[in-house]
């Protein structure tokens, strides 16, 4: 077994490196195209400057400075990628259903490219969720999968919000396509709801949510910093999906190009 | 009507709906009808109603029950929910996490002698997550979880 040193004595953090090689990096890139800082950076690449050296020390901390869990022993540290999962899953949809509301209430087209972005980020979280939860299922209750009521309300949670998608691309107007995405993201919200309160209203083989109270005070620092992390991480995968959004929303508004010019 | 006012009326609407099939699952939840596991007092109670059928059921794993005989791979026990017991005749090794006072949901139907023969085995954990106390024997891990309501 290799033991690696806690995260404190260390003189450089993991994540301090990450985020000086990735600062080194971008301005690299820059030099080296003949140009130092062309233009500002984006804003939402600090937030993933900082998610991303977050998640590196959060990482760290999880699998060498946490303790073994008593039950569970060293398979207890995927909860140091599952619990932020399902948070930031419940956070980013939330802020879809409050996006979906603000487009309807105000029509602003920024409302509906960031319902869309929301949506795909939750789903890419979902994914991550489902995957590391079963992957944390197998070796603790003993299955990959069962039809149980929390199991089941977050696969049904994905679809839906993998519906919003699918009827957003069914629809060619422009108008229309927002307008529907945004009811069926208000629709779909229900299920997030359903998802969350399932371990409390039905009988499940997951535990309820667990809170500091029962959770050992180191581990709650680590599945703070992972969650913060997961939160800067979403921030800016939401952004840049946004940019990608605005730029294909003005490209289809652009006039024609004008036919071209046979000499 | 203009279209802000039909946006607006949708946003309503949407969340009209939203809330009411929310809180219709909220109220339609209570109903037990439908429920991933019975406890040994609800299983037992059905009588003999409940034999034969694939049914799960939760409980606690009860303290000096465990008989476990690995060359032939059987494994006794009993699951108790405080007041009823059922004991549980099944095959193969149970999940890892398996132990006394543990809580586990088994699958599987009772027999006509009133024995649980189990299909499968899964071990439920509570939402607790601590370090081990130094010097705890591994046996005793589980003690330090307070056992939870069903």
């Amino acid at each position: 077994m290799i033991s690696l040193p806690h995260l404190a004595s260390l003189p450089v953090t993991p994540g301090q490196l990450t985020g000086l090689l990735a600062i080194l990096t971008i301005v690299l890139m820059n030099i080296s195209r003949g140009r130092v800082w062309y233009h500002l950076p984006s804003w939402e690449h600090a937030f993933g400057l900082v998610g991303l050296s977050l998640l590196v020390d959060g990482q760290y901390l999880g699998l060498v400075d946490a303790p073994r869990e008593a039950m569970m022993g060293e398979t207890g540290r995927i909860m140091y990628v599952h619990v932020p999962s399902a948070w930031l899953t419940m956070v980013v949809f939330l802020f879809t259903c409050i996006f979906a509301v603000a487009f309807l209430l105000t029509g602003k087209r920024v409302f509906d490219l960031l319902v869309e972005s929301t949506t795909e980020v939750g789903i890419v979280l979902s994914i991550l969720l489902q995957a590391t939860g079963m992957l944390f299922a197998k070796p603790t209750w003993g299955v990959y999968w069962d039809w149980d009521p929390r199991l089941v309300s977050t696969t049904v949670m994905m679809l839906s919000f993998m519906g919003v998608l699918s009827l957003r691309a069914a629809l060619d107007d422009a108008d229309r396509r927002a307008t529907w995405t945004s009811v069926g993201a208000i629709l779909a919200t229900t299920s997030m709801g359903v998802t969350y309160m399932s371990v409390r209203w039905w009988r499940s083989i997951h535990q309820m949510q667990s809170s500091p109270d029962t959770v050992a005070k180191p581990m709650v620092l680590i599945l703070r910093i992972n969650a913060f992390a997961f939160l800067f991480l979403s921030v800016w995968l939401i952004a840049r999906r946004w940019r990608i959004a605005d730029a294909q929303a003005r490209m289809d508004e652009a006039p024609p190009l004008p036919p071209e010019v046979t000499v | 009507m203009s279209p802000h006012a039909q946006r607006r009326l949708f946003a309503i609407g949407a969340l009209v709906i939203a809330a009411g099939a929310f809180a219709w699952l909220s109220q339609a939840s209570m109903s037990q009808d439908l429920v991933y596991y019975w406890s040994p007092t609800e299983l037992l109670s059905k009588g003999d109603a409940a034999k034969g059928a694939t049914v799960r059921i939760m409980g606690l794993v009860e303290k000096g029950s465990v008989d476990w005989k690995p060359n032939e791979q059987t494994l006794v026990f009993r699951v108790t929910d405080g007041s009823k017991q059922v004991t549980i005749e099944g095959k193969g090794a149970p999940p890892q996490m398996f132990r006394e006072g543990i809580g586990v949901v088994v699958e599987g139907e009772m027999g006509p002698d009133g024995i649980f023969r189990s299909h499968e085995v899964l071990v439920k954990h509570n939402n607790e997550y601590k370090p081990p106390v130094a010097g705890m024997p591994p046996a005793d891990m589980s003690k330090t979880l307070v056992t939870e309501g069903s």
